[in-house]
C-alpha cells in the first residue's frame, strides 16, 4: 500500500501542470496545425502556405523578424548580464536598482510601444530635448519609412528596454544558486574581479544563460506590438502578420500558417541552444 | 534575497503567461462560443425584461466613444436597459450569424454600416422592420437613406442611424502657401501636390499627412476619394489608364507628405503637434484638432480629380437580428436614437452626423460647427459626387482593404512599377470578387448581379 502511494505521488504532483500544458498549449498547437493545413470548409490543402509565401509582406516579415533576433538577443543578454552582475555585487541600494530594472516587466508591450512612439515621433520627447539642448535645430525623423535603419533602431531600443529585465531576472536567479564557496576559493587564490567573473562566474552561469537565451528567442519571435506602434506596416514581422491575417483580414487559416512557421523557427532555435550550449551537471554545480 | 528573486520570477511567469500574444491559440471556434455564454432564454413577454438589451455595433469602437455612448447618448433612454458593445466588423458579423445558427439570439439591436447589412440579410438574420417605419414618420429621415435601408427589397431591414464622412483639415499656417489661383474649398489633387511643394520649399518640412498607419483609414481614401475622382469607379477601373494617372499624381503628393504618415492612425494628433498641416481623415478622427485649437484649423472639402469631387458617405443603420429576445426594447432603442435630440447629442459627442433632414442644431459647440462647415461645403460643392463604402464583402472586407493597402505600399513606399503592381493587384481583386460573387456598387456601373471585375 505504502509503495503504491509513493509511486502515485510524483505523478499526482505533476498532474496539474500536465493538464494545464495539455489544455492551454498542446491542444491549441494541434488546432493551429490543423487550421494551417485546412481550407475554410475543412478539406486539407497547402494553399495557405502558398498564399502566405506569395504575400507582399511575407519576405519582409521573415527578414525583419530574423534581423530583430540577431540585433536584440545578443545585445540584451550582454546588457542583462552586466545588470545581473552589478546587482549581485550587493552594493548599497542594489534592491532599488532591482526594482527599477523590473518596471518594464509590468507594462504591456503595446503600452510600451506607444510610450516609445511619444519619445521618437517628430515632435516627441527626444526631439524636444535635443532641440532644447541645441544639438538639433530641426526635428530628426526617426520614424520615416525612408530611413529604415533609424526606424529599426528605435524598435531595437524599445524592445531592449521592454524585455531585457526578464533575461536579467533569469541570470540573477542563476547567480544566486552558485555556491559562495567558489567565489571564496577564487579569492583565496588571488583572482581579480575580472578573472573571477570570466573563469568562475560565467562557466557556472551557463545553464541560466541557456534558459535566458531560449526564453528570449521565443519572445523575439512573438514580438509585434512594439513594432506595430513604431513602424506600422513598413516593418512587418511574422507574429504581426499572423495577427493581421486573423484580426484584420479574417483569415484564421493563413494566420495559423504563420503561427506554424513561428513554431518551427522557435523549435529550431531551442534545439540549437540545447545542442550547442550543452551543459553538464557538474558545470551547473548541482553535483 | 533569493526568496525575493523567486517571488519576482513567479510574478514574471504569471505576467508573461497572461500577456504573451499567442497566435497559435487562435481557434476559429472562439467567436462562435463566446456569445453562447450570454443569457439565452428568451424572457417571458409579459414580465419586464431582466436582461439588458444587447446593442452590438461596429461603430464607436474607441474606448472614449464607447463611454460617451453609454454615459451620455443613452442617458435619457427609457424602456430598456441597454448594454452597448462595440467590436470589429468580422467579430460582430460572426456573433450574429453564430447566434442564428445556434438558435439562441442574445443581441437585441445591431448597429453596423450599410455595407454590412447585405451579409446579414443573405443569412436571413434580419427582422423586417417595415411596421416600425410608420412609428418613425414624425422625424424627417433622409428619403435616400430610408431607401438604402430596404437593401433592394420592398421591406425595411434597417433604420438609418447616423452618418460620417471624411474632411480635409488645414492648419491656417498653410494658407499663405496656397498655389496662386487655388481655392481651398475647390481644390484639385494636382493643386494639393503644388501646395505641398510650396510648403516644403518654404519650411524644408513635409507637411501633408495621411492616415497610413496600421489602423488608419488610408484605404478608405483610396476607395472613396482617389479612385472615383480619377477613374469614376473603383473595382472595374482598378488597372485603367486613369488609375495609372491617379497613382502617378498621388506619388507626386506623397513627395511632400510627412514620411511618418506610415505610423499615423488618426490625424488629430499630428495636426495638433504640427507635424502635419494638411490632411484628409474621418471626421471623428480629426475632431480633437478643432476641439483643442479651434482658432488654428479650418475644415474644407476633399480635393477633386478629373472625374469629379467624390466623397465617401459612411451610413450606419440599426437592425434587429431575427429572433431578438426583446423586440419592444429594440424598437424603443431605435426610436430613441433617431430622435432629433439624440441625433444632436450624437453629433456633439462623437462627431457622427444626423440622418434627419433638419438644420444642424444651433447649440453646437464651436468645434463641431467648424468641422460641420467643411462637411456641408463638401456635400454642396457643384462637382460633388458620392461614393459608397464597399457593399456585400462581409467578413472579407479586410481582404479587400488589404489589396488597396498592398497596392499603396508597393507603388508609393517601395516605388515598384505602377502598371505591374496594378495588374497583379487587379488579378487578386478579381479572384476575391469572384469568390464572394459580389456585384458592383456605386460608383462602379451596375454589373447586373455578376461579380464585379477589373477590366
Amino acid at each position: 500500500m505504502r509503495v503504491k502511494a509513493e509511486t502515485i505521488l510524483p505523478y499526482s504532483l505533476l498532474a496539474p501542470t500536465l493538464i494545464f500544458v495539455t489544455l492551454l498549449i498542446v491542444v491549441p498547437i494541434a488546432q493551429a496545425f490543423l487550421l494551417a493545413f485546412q481550407t475554410p470548409d475543412g478539406s486539407f490543402t497547402l494553399a495557405n502556405f502558398q498564399k502566405m509565401a506569395n504575400d507582399t509582406s511575407f519576405g519582409d516579415a521573415l527578414k525583419f523578424t530574423l534581423l530583430l533576433l540577431i540585433f536584440i538577443v545578443p545585445m540584451q543578454v550582454v546588457l542583462a548580464l552586466i545588470m545581473a552582475l552589478l546587482i549581485h555585487t550587493r552594493f548599497k541600494g542594489h534592491t532599488v536598482f532591482l526594482y527599477i530594472y523590473a518596471i518594464p516587466l509590468g507594462i504591456s508591450d503595446l503600452a510600451a510601444g506607444i510610450a516609445w512612439l511619444s519619445i521618437f515621433t517628430e515632435r516627441g520627447y527626444l526631439n524636444s530635448i535635443l532641440n532644447q539642448l541645441g544639438i538639433l535645430d530641426k526635428p530628426f525623423l526617426f520614424l520615416s519609412y525612408q530611413n529604415l535603419p533609424a526606424m529599426f533602431g528605435t524598435i531595437v531600443v524599445a524592445e531592449s528596454w521592454r524585455a531585457t529585465a526578464i533575461v536579467m531576472t533569469i541570470l540573477l536567479a542563476g547567480l544566486q544558486v552558485i555556491p559562495r564557496d567558489y567565489f571564496e576559493a577564487a579569492d583565496v587564490f588571488g583572482a581579480t574581479t575580472l578573472k573571477r567573473t570570466l573563469f568562475v562566474v560565467l562557466p557556472l552561469l551557463r545553464p541560466s544563460l541557456q534558459n535566458a537565451l531560449i526564453i528570449r528567442t521565443i519572445f523575439a519571435f512573438q514580438t509585434f506590438a512594439v513594432v506595430f506602434a513604431l513602424a506600422g506596416r513598413v516593418i512587418p514581422v511574422l507574429a504581426g502578420e499572423s495577427y493581421n491575417w486573423y484580426v484584420a483580414n479574417r483569415n484564421p487559416n493563413i494566420a495559423a500558417a504563420y503561427a506554424v512557421l513561428v513554431l518551427i523557427f522557435t523549435v529550431a532555435a531551442t534545439w540549437f541552444y540545447l545542442r550547442f550550449l550543452q551543459t553538464g551537471a557538474a558545470e551547473a554545480g548541482y553535483d | 534575497m533569493a526568496k525575493r528573486i523567486v517571488y519576482l520570477m513567479i510574478v514574471v511567469a504569471l505576467l508573461t503567461a497572461a500577456c504573451a500574444p499567442a497566435p497559435a491559440a487562435a481557434p476559429t471556434a472562439e467567436p462562435t462560443k463566446a456569445p453562447v455564454a450570454a443569457p439565452t432564454q428568451a424572457p417571458a413577454p409579459t414580465a419586464a425584461p431582466a436582461q439588458p438589451l444587447v446593442f452590438l455595433s461596429t461603430q464607436l469602437t474607441p474606448v472614449e466613444e464607447q463611454e460617451k455612448m453609454r454615459n451620455i447618448i443613452l442617458k435619457d433612454m427609457t424602456g430598456a436597459k441597454v448594454d452597448f458593445i462595440s467590436d470589429a466588423e468580422g467579430v460582430v458579423v460572426d456573433r450574429i450569424l453564430a447566434e442564428q445558427k445556434a438558435g439562441k439570439v442574445a443581441v437585441g439591436v445591431v448597429g453596423v454600416l450599410h455595407g454590412t447589412f447585405p451579409n446579414l440579410l443573405a443569412a436571413n438574420a434580419l427582422e423586417d422592420l417595415t411596421p416600425l417605419v410608420a412609428k418613425l414618420s414624425d422625424r424627417p429621415i433622409v428619403k435616400e437613406f430610408m431607401t438604402l435601408g430596404k437593401l433592394g427589397t420592398d421591406k425595411q431591414y434597417y433604420i438609418p442611424w447616423m452618418q460620417a464622412t471624411y474632411v480635409m483639415a488645414v492648419n491656417k499656417k498653410a494658407m499663405q502657401y496656397l498655389p496662386a489661383g487655388a481655392n481651398v474649398d475647390a481644390l484639385t489633387y494636382a493643386q494639393l501636390a503644388e501646395w505641398g511643394k510650396n510648403i516644403t520649399n518654404a519650411t524644408k518640412e513635409k507637411k501633408i499627412g495621411f492616415p497610413a498607419g496600421p489602423s488608419g483609414l488610408m484605404h478608405r481614401l483610396t476607395q472613396g476619394y482617389l479612385y472615383p475622382s480619377y477613374t469614376g469607379g473603383l473595382v472595374t477601373t482598378y488597372r485603367s489608364d486613369d488609375a495609372v494617372k491617379m497613382w502617378t499624381d498621388f506619388k507626386a503628393i506623397w513627395e511632400y507628405t510627412n514620411p511618418q504618415s506610415v505610423t499615423y492612425n488618426n490625424m488629430q494628433d499630428p495636426l495638433l503637434s504640427e507635424e502635419v498641416w494638411i490632411t484628409i481623415d474621418h471626421t471623428a478622427r480629426v475632431v480633437n484638432a478643432f476641439k483643442n485649437k479651434p482658432n488654428d484649423f479650418v475644415a474644407a472639402p476633399a480635393p477633386a480629380g478629373p472625374k469629379g469631387r467624390y466623397y465617401m458617405s459612411v451610413l450606419a443603420g440599426l437592425g434587429v437580428p431575427k429572433g431578438s429576445p426583446n423586440r419592444a426594447g429594440a424598437e424603443a432603442l431605435i426610436e430613441y436614437l433617431t430622435r432629433p435630440a439624440a441625433q444632436a447629442i450624437t453629433l456633439r459627442e462623437v462627431s457622427f452626423y444626423p440622418i434627419v433632414e433638419s438644420a444642424l442644431p444651433t447649440d453646437l459647440p464651436d468645434y463641431v460647427r467648424l468641422e460641420a462647415d467643411g462637411v456641408v461645403k463638401q456635400s454642396k460643392a457643384s462637382d460633388a459626387k458620392v461614393a459608397l463604402l464597399p457593399i456585400g464583402l462581409g467578413a472579407k472586407g479586410g481582404d479587400f482593404n488589404k489589396i488597396m493597402q498592398d497596392t499603396l505600399t508597393r507603388i508609393v513606399l517601395k516605388g515598384e512599377d505602377i502598371k505591374t503592381v496594378l495588374n497583379d493587384q487587379a488579378n487578386q481583386l478579381n479572384a476575391l470578387m469572384t469568390e464572394l460573387k459580389a456585384p458592383c456598387w456605386s460608383p462602379d456601373p451596375d454589373s447586373g448581379g455578376t461579380p464585379c471585375q477589373a477590366k
